[in-house]
């Protein structure tokens, strides 16, 4: 088994991203400076030349996001990476991606804010802004990595779902995250499982831009390929020309999204750690489940019963996941770098099962094993 | 006439519900027609040609025509442009944005699109006004006009597109109105054939808005000012300062040479996969 694997390497999350990238299929990606997410930029310039891709450093984040888009419609895996700044700036586009159905992949290395905030220092503040930064009634799918190798593998899945659902995957991770080094060992090429967007199989003439083949993604020609259709922001009808109709309108908005949401079987992703015979459960994400993970270890020792549960996908919100966690628990407990974002979800999915206990840090330091014990055993009943 | 109109009709998506969203006596037509002419001439494919636009009244064209074609958000339409372009080289990549749409929220990305040198072919339909959302001002608005956000007069100094772009370093600038047609096609077609990237302001009227606040009432006023104010490049040449204040320069300002960078790319890419 482990001849197969690749010898280890010493890889900083940042890195790691670039490395799941790449082998995901990017051949894209446009960037502008921003602590804690310029490795990406910096790792991919040297990378994406010898991988036959295109690297770019465009004049502002919106313009990067601008770029991506337009690159994945001539045909190309397209990213981008930026920290909470550039995140704000990305939210119109990120809209647009949505709307008009483009795969791509939009990494947030989060640092502490609002505004320009603590560069440069983690929190995850950005979580309730990854699904509603841009306006407008829309699906997301936001994943969050706790590890360099999960940054790695979560990114390649991130242009998976980018790629099967035709829709902006974002990447949330954390500066903690974003810039540990860890040793790794990366899979072989050949042994992963890469996604593709839908191809149309139907002659140009046949092909409806926008209309839904049952499984509510249209097959996606690249541009210059004989398909010529028209993107636009717009509401439009399958055609993809500017609708008001109220029933193209409805079908258009409905079907973006039931293509995600007739699929939230296959997006219940997290790993559970000792919750076999759990009264209690911590629900964490990103770099606080690292801390999860060892003050469960601790409060275990002591004799307590508590589990782990790791949310690797933080949207759509996992609901049958969190229901059967609130049912089987006596207690929760969500340790957040913000001041309740996912905790908030947990009490919505909860309907009074159990009681949800939360520990917040907002200072920029990371929330260590040691307050999560501390908050175990104060809340463990 | 007939001929002509049916030549048209050959670039018209014949499934998109006419007629347009432009008003009666709008230049953006003019354009339109002398574009698709260009095309038909230099004889492109429609699937090689790529329309990208941002948000605005010249911004609706691509919908009408059969290209591959990218209604893209407002002022951003280089940004995207720019992506497909580097994505795929051997597309032609041609944007259509306004002058609210390409000076003023989008005048950062137009200024970086002209420096980094990205063969993309820009055409901005100046009609100095916002005409879309009601008659506000915008970055070309004279100075001193009455508009709907200015109703005491504009107090701002209008943007030279041209000369800014120029200033930022596009190896081809050209400037014409949609009355002088046999000029604009020539514009078009350089810049088309231009390696790099290129930039063609047109004057067009907005009969609706900028007219109304000039007191030009109609089509043919406004298309009669154009005609009496264009000064042409020589002429200008040999004319002061003074007696160019009000006037419109026409022809082409610049054409130059400048590494591209999709070629430049193409080349590191190369060494790199050393094919």
């Amino acid at each position: 088994m482990k001849s197969r694997k690749q010898s280890q390497v010493l890889l900083q999350g940042n890195e790691a991203c670039v490395r799941g990238a790449i082998a995901a299929g990017c051949r894209f990606y446009a960037g502008y400076p921003i602590t804690p997410a310029t490795e990406i930029m910096e790792y991919m310039a040297r990378q994406l030349p010898e991988a036959g891709g295109v690297c770019i450093q465009m004049e502002d984040e919106i313009a990067s996001m601008g770029a991506i888009i337009g690159a994945s419609l001539a045909g190309s895996k397209s990213m981008t990476a930026t920290s909470g700044p550039g995140f704000s700036l990305m939210q119109e586009h990120i809209g647009y991606a949505c709307m008009a159905e483009v795969p791509c992949v939009v990494v947030d290395v989060m640092r502490a804010g609002p505004s320009t905030g603590l560069p440069t220092q983690a929190a995850q503040g950005d979580v309730m802004q990854a699904r509603w930064g841009t306006h407008g009634d829309h699906s997301i799918i936001v994943l969050a990595p706790s590890s360099v190798y999960e940054f790695y593998e979560l990114t390649i899945q991130a242009f998976n779902l980018a790629e099967r659902y035709r829709t902006p995957t974002i990447l949330l991770a954390d500066e903690i995250v974003g810039h540990m080094r860890e040793g790794v060992s990366l899979p072989p090429q050949g042994e992963l499982e890469i996604e593709n967007r839908p191809r149309p199989t139907v002659p140009p003439e046949w092909h409806v831009p926008y209309g839904d083949p049952g499984t509510g993604v249209p097959p996606m020609p690249a541009f210059g390929e004989g398909y010529r259709y028209h993107v636009t922001g717009l509401h439009h009808d399958v055609r993809g020309y500017p609708t008001t109709r109220p029933d193209e309108v409805q079908a258009l908005m409905r079907r973006l999204f039931s293509k995600i949401s007739n699929d939230f079987e296959r997006l219940q992703w997290c790993d559970s750690y000792f919750t076999e015979d759990a009264e209690m459960t911590v629900i964490a994400y990103g770099c606080v489940a690292r801390a999860g993970l060892q003050a469960v270890k601790e409060a275990r020792q002591k004799g307590l019963k508590v589990g782990l549960v790791k949310l690797k996908i933080l949207w759509p919100f996992m609901r049958r996941t969190i229901t059967g966690i609130t049912e089987s628990s006596r207690v929760i407990l969500v340790p957040e770098m913000n001041v309740g974002q996912i905790s908030r979800e947990v009490k919505r999915v909860n309907q009074g099962s159990c009681e949800i206990a939360t520990l917040n840090k907002i200072d920029g330091t990371a929330i260590t094993p040691g307050e999560i014990l501390s908050k175990i055993e104060e809340v463990y009943r | 006439m007939k001929e002509s109109s049916h030549f048209v009709h050959k670039y018209l998506r014949s499934s998109k519900r006419f007629p347009h969203i432009w008003c009666a006596g709008c230049g953006i037509g003019i354009f339109m027609q002398a574009l698709i002419r260009v095309i038909d001439k230099i004889g492109y494919s429609k699937d090689e040609v790529v329309l990208v636009s941002g948000i605005g009244c010249s911004s609706r064209l691509p919908v009408y025509v059969d290209f591959n074609t990218l209604h893209a958000t407002h002022g951003r339409a280089l940004t995207f442009a720019t992506g497909v372009k580097l994505a795929n080289p051997r597309l032609k990549v041609i944007t259509i944005m306004g002058d609210g749409d390409a000076a003023s929220i989008g005048g950062n990305h137009l200024i970086h699109a002209a420096r980094r040198n990205v063969e993309i072919v820009s055409f901005v339909i100046n009609n100095q006004v916002y005409g879309m959302t009601g008659g506000q001002s915008s970055p070309t608005t004279p100075y001193g006009l009455k508009t709907t956000s200015a109703p005491y007069g504009n107090l701002e100094a209008p943007f030279d597109i041209s000369r800014l772009v120029e200033a930022a370093g596009a190896v081809f600038v050209g400037r014409t109105t949609v009355y002088h047609t046999p000029q604009l096609e020539r514009l078009i077609e350089k810049s088309l054939k231009k390696d790099g990237f290129s930039m063609v302001e047109v004057l067009a009227q907005c009969v609706t808005y900028s007219g109304r606040w000039m007191g030009l009432a109609s089509p043919v006023e406004m298309m009669a000012w154009q005609r009496d104010n264009a000064i042409t490049v020589e002429k200008a040449a040999e004319m002061n300062e003074t007696e160019l204040a009000g006037k419109v320069v026409i022809g082409v300002l610049v054409d130059r040479e400048r590494p591209i960078y999709d070629k430049e790319y193409g080349k590191l890419a190369r060494e790199k996969l050393k094919v």
